[in-house]
C-alpha cells in the first residue's frame, strides 16, 4: 500500500459532514495555519514540499503563489479551479464529492497565506449535485467558525462562494475561468498581464485546482520537508489518477509516484489489469489533451528504462518517445480500440469545446475532425495524414490559450505512433468499416491470461 | 513629471526608439513598410483589441537587454510591449512567415471568397493579407460553412460567412455606444456575430462597425451594390456636425456621392482629429448626407494603402503628380509606348484602308517609323 495523504480518510462513513470530519482530524491544518503561522511562512512551507500545480500543467505551487502582486489597498482572490472537463480525469469530482471538507480546510488555508477574504470555487455546471454538497459544507464549516467572519478568534476573514459554470471545457483555463466568474463570456484572455498581477476583477488572483489545495492540508499537517520526502524525485506528495478504458479497476487511486506504470495497471490494488485478459494496445496517461503512447513505449521508456507514474518518467523523451502526467486522466486502450476513432472523438471534443477566439484554434480544430472523420469512415487519401500533421503543426503553439495545443497533441502523437493505422484505414476502406486494425506490432510484452 | 523613458527595439535588423508600453506592432509600425506585421484584430483606436487573429505573430531572438533569452513561443506583436534591447524578427524568420502563411490559411478556410460581389473588395484587409502572405491554393475540400441570416437594421448589412470574428466590431460598440445590442454567440467555429434577438442595431455612432471591419461582413447598406470602391474618387470634405467631428471622406463619381466613410490612415485605421480624438462619425453623416451640397469639399484624399484602391488614384499628395511622369520616374527616365498611341497608328484602325489591304496590326516598329 502506498501513502495516501488526500483519499485516506475517504471511505470512513459519515465523512462528508463536518461532525466526523472533524472527529477524524479535520481542521487541525486551519488552527495551525492560524494560529501558529503568519502568510509568508505557509508560503514557505508550500515551497519547500516541492508541490507542483494537479491540474496539468505541473507549475510549482510555492513559486506561482509568491508571483502574486500586493499593492496596498486592493483585494487579492483565491480561485479554486474545480471545472475538471478533460475527458478522462475525473478525481477533483471524487474528492469534492466524498471528501468536500478537505478543499475547504485546504482553500481556508491557502486563502490565509495569499490574503484572501473572498475566495471562490469555479466549479463544471454539469456537477451540479457537488454544488449543493459544498455548499451545505460551507454552511458547516462556517456554523462551527471555519469560516466567516474572525475565524477562531484571529481576525482572520474568509468567505467562500461556489459558482458553477455553464458547461464550457474552456473555462477550465484559468483566465477564461476569470472571465466566466466576471459574468463575462468565457473567453481566455491573452497574457500578459497574468492573474498573479492582474486577475478577477483586474485584483492579484490565483487559480489553483482542487486536488493542489487539498494537499496543502497535509503540507501543513506534517510541514513540507516530510511532505517532499514522499514521491521521487522533482514529483512529491501523493497524486489522484483517474483510471478509465479498458481495465478491470476503474476508479480515482491515490499513488505516491513511486510506483511503476506496468504495476498501475496491472497490480490488483489499482486497474486491476486489462479488461476480459486482452492485450495492451495504448494509453492516455494524463487526461485527452496529453500524447497517447502505445504499449511498449508507455511501459519502458526509449532508452529501455521502466516508466514510472510520475512528472519526470511519464514526460522521459519528450513528445518523441513520451507524454505528460497532465492531470492524471488515465485512459487504457485494449487491442480491439482503433486509434483513428479514438482520435477522431477527441478532436471532434476540441472542435466543439474551442472558444472562437482566435483563428488557428477555431478553423484548426474544425479542419482536423472533418479530415479525421474522413478516415475514420473509409473515405480517406494518404495525403490527409500529411495535411493533418501540417495543420496540427500549425495550431501548436500560435494560440491565446493552451487549447490549441490540447487540441493538436493527440493528433500529432496519434501519426506518430499509429501512422500504420491511419495507412491501413486509407488503403482498407471496406474492410476498416467492419473489422479492427488490432494490435500489429504494437505488442503488450505483459500478456496476462483471462 | 519624469522625462519618458526610450526602449531600443530592433524588428528585421532594423533599430529604432519608442517609449516604454509601446506594443512590437506599433515600433514596427514607426519603421513602416514590409516590416510591420499585418493586423486583423488589432485596432489602436480600441481597447482591448487584438491578440485574436494571429497574423501579427513575430519571433522575439533576444528578449531584452538584461534578459536575453528568446521567448518560446511566437508571440503576437500586437499585444506585447517592447523591453530595452529586444530583438525581433518579422520577415526575417522562417518560423514567422509559415506560421502566418498557415493562419492566413485558417482565415481563408470558411471564408466564400465571393469577392467579385462584396462591397469590400478593393479595400478589404484580408485580401491584401492573403495576396502578401498566403498560398495561391487551398488545401480544405470540404463545404464552407454558412450561418442563418441576421438582419442588422436598414444601414448595415451583415454578412456572417465572410466574418473572421476579429471582435473589433464588438469592441466599437463597447466603447462608442453606452449600450451595446450585438455580440459574439456561440462558440468555436460556429461562433457568429448578431444580435441576441433580431433586432437592428439604432445607436447613433454604430454605423463605426462599418469602418473597423477588416473584411465584408459588415458593409454600408445604402452603398450596397451601388460601385466598386476602385471606380470611386476619394474625397476629403467636413460638415459642421452637432454630434460628430464631422470630418469625412466621400466617395464620389462625378457629383454623386456615393458613399461617406471616417478618413483612414494607411494602416486602415480612423484617422485622429486635430485635437487628437479618434475621428468616429455618426450614423447621420455617414448614412444621410449624400449630396455634395452638405458638405465642405477639401480635397482629393490621399490613399497610401498598397491595396487595389490606390491604383489609378492620387499616390502623391495633393496636387499630385501626372501619371505619366510616374511611370517614366518608375522606369528610370523611359516614356513607355501607350498602347493607344499604337492604335492609332495601326492601319487597322483606319476606315479608309480596307482590312485586306493592311499588313496587319501595328507593332512598336511601324509606330517609331510613322513617328519618326
Amino acid at each position: 500500500m502506498g501513502v495516501k495523504l488526500l483519499l485516506e480518510k475517504a471511505n470512513v462513513p459519515g465523512i462528508r459532514s463536518f461532525e466526523v470530519y472533524r472527529r477524524e482530524g479535520g481542521y487541525r491544518s486551519v488552527e495551525k495555519a492560524l494560529k501558529e503561522m503568519n502568510p509568508e511562512l505557509i508560503v514557505e512551507e508550500v515551497k519547500k514540499s516541492g508541490l507542483r500545480g494537479r491540474g496539468g500543467a505541473g507549475f510549482p505551487t510555492g513559486m506561482k503563489w509568491s508571483f502574486i502582486a500586493k499593492p496596498e489597498g486592493v483585494p487579492r482572490h483565491l480561485v479554486c479551479n474545480a471545472d475538471e472537463s478533460e475527458p478522462g480525469t475525473f478525481k477533483d469530482r471524487y474528492l469534492m464529492e466524498f471528501i468536500p471538507h478537505l478543499l475547504l480546510e485546504g482553500l481556508i488555508v491557502s486563502s490565509f497565506a495569499l490574503g484572501s477574504n473572498d475566495t471562490y470555487i469555479y466549479i463544471r455546471g454539469e456537477y451540479a449535485w457537488i454544488t449543493d454538497i459544498l455548499e451545505e459544507a460551507i454552511e458547516e464549516a462556517k456554523a462551527a467558525g471555519f469560516l466567516g467572519k474572525n475565524i477562531l478568534g484571529t481576525g482572520f476573514d474568509c468567505n467562500i462562494h461556489v459558482q458553477r459554470g455553464a458547461g464550457a471545457y474552456i473555462c477550465g483555463e484559468e483566465t477564461a475561468l476569470i472571465e466566466s466568474l466576471e459574468g463575462k463570456r468565457g473567453n481566455p484572455r491573452i497574457k500578459p498581464p497574468f492573474p498573479a498581477i492582474q486577475g478577477l476583477w483586474m485584483r492579484p488572483t490565483v487559480v489553483n485546482n482542487v486536488e493542489t489545495l487539498a494537499a496543502v492540508v497535509p503540507i501543513i499537517n506534517m510541514g513540507g520537508d516530510e511532505y517532499a520526502k514522499i514521491g521521487v524525485g522533482r514529483s512529491t506528495g501523493t497524486k489522484l489518477i483517474s483510471a478509465c478504458g479498458n481495465i478491470n479497476k476503474p476508479g480515482v487511486y491515490e499513488i505516491d509516484m513511486t510506483i511503476s506504470v506496468e504495476e498501475f495497471i496491472y497490480s490488483d490494488e489499482y486497474c486491476g489489469g486489462i479488461k476480459g485478459g486482452k492485450q495492451l494496445k495504448a494509453c492516455i496517461p494524463g487526461g485527452s489533451s496529453v500524447p497517447i503512447l502505445p504499449a511498449n513505449l508507455l511501459l519502458k521508456t526509449a532508452k529501455g528504462e521502466t516508466r514510472y507514474m510520475n512528472y519526470e518518467s511519464l514526460s522521459d523523451g519528450g513528445f518523441a518517445t513520451g507524454s505528460m502526467l497532465g492531470s492524471g486522466g488515465f485512459i487504457v486502450l485494449d487491442e480491439d480500440q482503433c486509434i483513428v476513432k479514438n482520435t477522431l472523438t477527441l478532436a471532434r471534443f476540441y472542435r466543439h469545446e474551442s472558444c472562437g477566439q482566435c483563428s488557428p484554434c477555431r478553423e484548426g480544430t474544425g479542419w482536423m475532425e472533418k479530415i479525421l472523420y474522413k478516415i475514420e469512415h473509409g473515405k480517406g487519401s494518404m495525403s490527409d495524414i500529411d495535411l493533418l500533421w501540417d495543420i496540427q503543426r500549425k495550431i501548436e503553439g500560435n494560440t491565446i490559450c493552451p487549447l490549441g495545443d490540447a487540441a493538436a497533441w493527440p493528433v500529432a502523437a496519434a501519426i506518430r505512433h499509429f501512422r500504420d493505422e491511419f495507412e491501413w484505414h486509407i488503403n482498407n476502406p471496406e474492410l476498416s468499416q467492419t473489422s479492427n486494425f488490432g494490435l500489429q506490432h504494437y505488442a503488450d510484452p505483459i500478456h496476462v491470461p483471462a | 513629471m519624469s522625462e519618458q523613458t526610450l526602449f531600443k527595439v530592433t524588428i528585421d535588423n532594423i533599430t529604432v526608439e519608442v517609449p516604454a508600453g509601446t506594443t512590437i506592432l506599433q515600433a514596427a509600425r514607426k519603421i513602416g513598410g514590409e516590416v510591420a506585421p499585418p493586423a486583423m484584430c488589432f485596432y489602436s483606436k480600441l481597447k482591448g483589441s487584438g491578440g485574436k487573429c494571429r497574423t501579427c505573430l513575430v519571433e522575439v531572438a533576444k528578449g531584452s537587454e538584461k534578459d536575453p533569452r528568446p521567448m518560446p513561443k511566437l508571440v503576437a506583436s500586437c499585444r506585447t510591449t517592447v523591453m530595452d534591447g529586444m530583438e525581433v524578427k518579422n520577415i526575417t524568420s522562417e518560423k514567422v512567415v509559415e506560421a502566418r502563411a498557415g493562419v492566413v490559411e485558417f482565415l481563408l478556410l470558411n471564408h466564400p471568397l465571393d469577392c467579385p460581389i462584396c462591397d469590400q473588395a478593393g479595400e478589404c484587409h484580408l485580401q491584401d493579407l492573403s495576396f502578401e502572405h498566403g498560398k495561391s491554393g487551398t488545401r480544405y475540400e470540404f463545404q464552407r460553412r454558412t450561418f442563418k441570416k441576421h438582419d442588422l437594421g436598414k444601414n448595415i448589412q451583415l454578412h456572417m460567412t465572410r466574418c473572421i470574428l476579429c471582435y473589433r466590431c464588438v469592441f466599437t460598440a463597447d466603447q462608442l455606444t453606452n449600450k451595446r445590442e450585438h455580440g459574439i454567440l456561440d462558440r468555436g467555429d460556429h461562433a457568429e456575430i448578431a444580435t441576441h434577438i433580431e433586432k437592428s442595431l439604432e445607436n447613433e455612432f454604430i454605423g463605426n462597425v462599418i469602418d473597423v471591419c477588416p473584411v465584408g461582413a459588415l458593409t454600408d447598406k445604402t452603398f450596397r451594390f451601388k460601385n466598386r470602391v476602385w471606380f470611386l474618387k476619394p474625397m476629403d470634405a467636413h460638415r459642421d456636425c452637432p454630434t460628430c467631428s464631422g470630418r469625412v471622406t466621400l466617395w464620389n463619381r462625378g457629383d454623386e456621392v456615393f458613399r461617406v466613410t471616417a478618413r483612414k490612415d494607411e494602416w486602415g485605421e480612423i484617422e485622429d482629429t486635430p485635437d487628437g480624438q479618434p475621428g468616429w462619425i455618426c450614423n447621420t453623416c455617414r448614412f444621410d448626407k449624400k449630396e455634395t451640397s452638405d458638405w465642405v469639399i477639401e480635397g482629393p484624399r490621399e490613399i497610401n494603402r498598397h491595396s487595389v484602391i490606390a491604383q489609378g488614384h492620387y499616390s502623391g499628395k495633393i496636387g499630385t503628380t501626372k501619371p505619366n511622369e510616374t511611370f517614366t520616374a518608375v522606369n528610370d527616365g523611359r516614356t513607355p509606348q501607350l498602347l493607344m498611341d499604337i492604335h492609332d497608328e495601326s492601319e487597322v484602325n483606319q476606315p479608309s484602308i480596307h482590312l485586306s489591304q493592311t499588313k496587319g496590326p501595328s507593332h512598336g516598329e511601324t509606330f517609331n517609323n510613322n513617328k519618326a
